[in-house]
């Protein structure tokens, strides 16, 4: 018997998690194929030098290795694509080559591999191969990078600028500048990131020479991507030879949607030698070589009137994209940060400027957030500037200048699609309300003038969620390289067990579970019956993967669309098999009913029984109940919410200690209230960990100074409090289901509540402004400086 | 490399192998054994995806060579549940939310074994202490902290007084 299913809102168990809690994962690194041999790789130690010669037969001949290939024996693998150029704009593109032959740019460029039978002899040999550098200047700063002068990476890009990128309109902000009452200007860092998902991206490339096909392995959040990219750009292969499979992925936060080099090197030395080939990078690789995130140098001014109106907004920002293009690396700060720098504010005139630079440096893409957190960062701070340079309270600045919630869909001058829906004032009142804020500013008073250092910061946030249509995004618009829908496949077989095929490609997401409740629901069968499959291209509809907070929204809806097509056709046979008219057969509580008797009922189980045994089907149906669906939204979403964090700072240390974080998201309407907690525990510790204590660090000559755990401050438990998190529900009607996306919110939020949080407790001090990360030393620093010339000053 | 005979009882089972002198355990496990439940993501001995209980303690086995843990007693996350029953660490992370990718679970349910072994009921303090050794980039560390509180409790239910 079937009852009213109501999986869609609950806080279900995840299923995925039995596999993992016993060690039963299968993620990269754990497959190992029959005659398996292993790949190590040799990295450029140098920041920019020219090659002379590679020497590699002292590797060759060391016992257990089975071959070496330097850039000579690659050169007819094509160098990675870009797919997603900054549109409308010139892009002078250079993107790298599997391995380096004549120039390495930054420290990590590969320059050889060596294949033997095993990874530690695979590592020895490394060490045999000698190349001769000759070292050349190097730039790591991008800012500098521009300055006449400075080394030059690619002759296509002179002064290292790849491209320049405008938006909104710069007459008006002008003109907004000319007549402000106020103005302020702040020069901001958004420093470097590195992404360290705990497992390390590998490839395992496996060809058959009887049928010509690749099989690859990826740890990859968006493997019939790279199926495409690898086929059409890089190895030259039909894309039906291609398969590309992610196991199980030990996280991403973007750093695994790119196409590298080492996928098309392990398919290489497969076909070269005739057996499997395995690659997992280790985590120094990781730090030098896979991608990193943020890296902008700003200018930023905001103009304004005496009573707190934001009038305009004027940005100018360098972004560091590395030493060459990766995968996606220009469309990040351009579509996705510079058309949401106005964030939820209605600002009459905006202008941006976007400088993409190259620097010898590893390459910057998507990182959790992806240009999101850039945009709220620069628009929560200079509006916190903003606030105490006309003495009002923060949050009265904000709900002063919020977008209504009658003036929906908005459109915010910078050429964002229109935000779709919002109550930004809900969240912020709710916000304030959680945390006690007015209490909190007494009790800050208080310890003022005890001479403690209490500080609240706010931000309130919008993001760009499930990024699309097509039309929009593609190369005609935003200059995405293809189209950025979504795909699904259901099938409900036989004995009524339902199996879910998705385009997306969860690494930690929970898609097995929340897909399944909304099958379930809609199939109106048990969650055990319904089975979500995913990461594998072979048989399995095209999808673009899992990243920008977009497999819900949009891969969730494609299978809604699947459930839907299944139950009408169900609702046809279900008709003929009560012998009812199809208006007559009506879906209640989870089961076909012919309108007013409900003892004649069918279940989909009932249904997909009659529809695979085929005796007797309507005139003209076919068997089986199996649909598959694309889905292309009409428009991205857009999740807000505010973020308060209070903080007291240690006059003598300079150690900041969180004292209360409350977080109110609006992501519209929840299927797994547990999972989206979870994404904003995780997503608020990413964003608190680059306000405190995270950063990549190159020394001027470009050697990663942070190149490994044990110099990338990574948060650990002890240094983290509990997050108190709580909702408001605005659906959106971009899609059926109402909701908008949850694994960016709550990064893009976190950074500037806490920024603002030390600054509002340094405030005292006469200190306006310090870039991140906010480590003791550089506060502590900073208060010694204040303190001193206080003093003198009396 | 010449090679040297070991003797480790694993997950209760013993194994007699020949090992490079330089094979690090965890490399033991997973490739030799077979045992892939423990995972490597560090080269610099931080991130405790490794951790394993050796001898009653936890050890991050990437720390270790093979050949130190001759005729040794481990056990590793494959052996934590017992005749199909999950320890109640494994349930806490199930019930909790404590893993997202799930690629820092194994060593953090070592790690917080190794931790109720010492201290059967640790305050939140202590337990965020005592993962130091433990990296995990997906869960903000809040479930597994609330997972472990709830294996506590599970655990002193079951026997009750008995640890002092
Ligand atoms: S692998 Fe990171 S501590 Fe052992
Ligand atoms: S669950 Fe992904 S690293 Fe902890």
């Amino acid at each position: 018997m079937t009852t009213a299913t109501t999986f869609v809102g609950s806080s279900v168990k995840r299923v995925e998690d039995p596999e993992f809690i016993t060690g039963s994962g299968t993620y990269l690194d754990d497959i190992k194929l029959p005659g398996m041999a292993h790949m190590a790789i040799l990295h450029s130690p140098h920041a920019h030098a020219r090659i002379r010669g590679i020497d590699t037969s002292k590797a060759q001949q060391h016992p257990g290795v089975l071959a070496v290939f330097t850039g000579k024996d690659t050169a007819g693998i094509n160098p990675l694509p870009c797919a997603w150029q900054a549109g409308g704009v010139e892009n002078h593109v250079n993107t790298p080559h599997v391995l380096a032959s004549d120039e390495v740019r930054y420290v990590g460029d590969a320059v050889a591999v060596v294949v033997a039978e095993d990874p530690y002899t695979a590592r020895d040999a490394l060490e045999l191969i000698e190349v001769d550098y000759e070292p050349l200047p190097a730039v790591v700063d991008p800012e500098k990078a521009t300055q006449e002068g400075a080394p030059q990476l690619h002759e296509n890009a002179p002064n290292n600028v790849c491209m320049r990128w405008t938006a909104g309109n710069q007459e008006a902000t002008d003109r907004a500048f000319e007549q402000a009452e106020v103005v302020v200007k702040q020069r901001l860092v958004n420093q470097r990131l590195i992404p360290t998902a705990m497992e390390t991206r590998g490839a395992i490339g496996s060809y058959n020479p009887g049928t010509g096909e690749f099989t690859i392995w990826m740890t990859s959040q968006a493997p019939h991507v790279m199926k495409l990219l690898l086929a059409a750009f890089v190895l030259n292969v039909p894309e039906n030879k291609i398969r590309c499979i992610s196991p199980d992925v030990g996280g991403g936060f973007g750093s695994k949607i790119f196409c590298y080099a080492d996928m098309a090197l392990v398919a290489f030395a497969s076909r070269q030698l005739g057996r499997p080939v395995k690659y997992v990078e280790d985590r120094t690789e990781n730090y030098q070589w896979t991608t990193h995130g943020r890296d902008h140098v700003t200018y930023a001014e905001i103009a304004g009137t005496r009573d707190g109106r934001i009038t305009g907004l004027r940005v100018r920002t360098y972004a560091n994209l590395g030493a060459y293009l990766s995968t996606i690396a220009p469309g990040i700060p351009t579509t996705l940060y510079g058309r949401m720098v106005p964030g939820v504010y209605k600002i009459p005139a905006t202008f941006v400027e976007v400088l993409g630079v190259y620097t010898d440096t590893a390459m910057v893409d998507a990182y959790r957030g992806a240009g999101r957190p850039e945009a709220a960062y620069l628009i929560e701070r200079m509006v916190d500037l903003f606030a105490r340079e006309v003495g009002m309270d923060p949050a009265e600045v904000r709900r002063r200048n919020f977008v209504p919630p009658n003036e929906f869909p908005h459109d915010n001058g910078v050429g964002m699609l229109p935000y779709d829906s919002g109550e930004y004032e809900k969240a912020l009142n709710r916000a304030l309300e959680l945390s006690g804020y007015p209490e909190f500013r007494r009790e800050q008073e208080e310890a003022r003038r005890q001479g403690r250092l209490l500080g609240v910061g706010l931000s309130s946030y919008v993001e760009v969620c499930g990024v699309a249509p097509s039309a929009w995004i593609g190369l005609n618009g935003q200059g995405w390289g293809a189209g950025l829908w979504e795909s699904a496949n259901v099938r409900v077989h036989l004995t009524g067990k339902a199996v879910v095929t998705t385009g997306t490609s969860p690494h930690g997401q929970g898609h097995a579970t929340t897909f399944a409740q909304l099958v379930a629901d809609e199939l109106g069968v048990p969650m055990e019956d319904v089975i979500v499959e995913h990461g594998d291209t072979q048989g399995t509809p095209f999808g673009f993967g899992t990243y920008g907070s977009r497999s819900l929204a949009v891969g969730g809806s494609a299978i809604l669309r699947s459930t839907a097509k299944i139950r009408e056709k169900a609702r046809k046979l279900a008709a003929h098999m009560l012998e009812a008219s199809e208006e007559d057969v009506v879906w209640e509580n989870g089961r076909f009913t012919v309108r007013g008797s409900p003892e004649s009922a069918r279940t989909i189980p009932e249904i997909a029984l009659a529809a695979a045994t085929g005796y007797s089907l309507p005139e003209g149906m076919e068997p089986y109940l199996d649909e598959t669906s694309y889905y292309d939204p009409p428009n991205c979403t857009f999740p807000f919410g505010t973020h308060v964090c209070m903080v007291e700072v240690d006059r003598d240390t300079g150690e900041t200690r969180l004292v209360r974080y409350v977080a109110v998201d609006d992501v519209g309407n929840v299927i797994n209230p547990m999972i989206v907690d979870g994404q904003l525990h995780g997503g608020i510790v990413q964003g608190v960990a680059q306000a405190m204590w995270e950063q990549g660090v190159y020394t001027e000559d470009g050697q990663l100074v942070t190149g490994s755990l044990m110099d990338y401050a990574l948060p650990k438990a002890s240094m983290l409090p509990n997050f108190e998190l709580d909702r408001t529900v605005t659906p959106t009607n971009v899609n059926a289901m109402g909701a908008k996306g949850a694994g960016e919110a709550g990064t893009i939020a976190a950074t500037p509540a806490v920024v603002n949080a030390v600054m509002d407790a340094l405030a005292p001090l006469g200190i306006r402004h310090l870039d991140m990360p906010l480590a003791p030393e550089k506060v502590w620093h900073a208060i010694q400086e204040r303190s001193a010339s206080q003093k003198e000053e009396r | 490399m010449a090679k040297q005979e070991i003797r480790v009882t694993v997950n209760g089972r013993e194994h007699r192998s020949e090992v490079e002198p330089r094979l690090l355990l965890v490399h033991y496990l997973r490739d030799v054994l077979g045992l892939t439940g423990t995972h490597i993501g560090c080269d610099t001995s931080q991130c405790g995806a490794c951790t394993i209980i050796m001898d009653g303690q936890s050890v991050k086995s990437c720390t270790v060579f093979a050949v130190q843990a001759d005729g040794s007693q481990i056990t590793t996350i494959e052996g934590l549940a017992k005749d199909g029953q999950l320890h109640p660490l494994q349930e806490g992370f199930w019930e909790e939310h404590g893993l997202q990718c799930g690629f820092c679970t194994p060593g953090m349910i070592m790690s917080a074994y190794d931790l109720l072994q010492r201290n059967p009921d640790p305050t939140e303090a202590e337990i965020r202490e005592a993962l130091e050794g433990n990296l995990c980039r997906c869960t903000g560390y809040q479930n597994i902290v609330k997972a472990i509180q709830y294996a506590a409790s599970r655990v002193r239910e079951h026997e009750p007084v008995a640890a002092s």
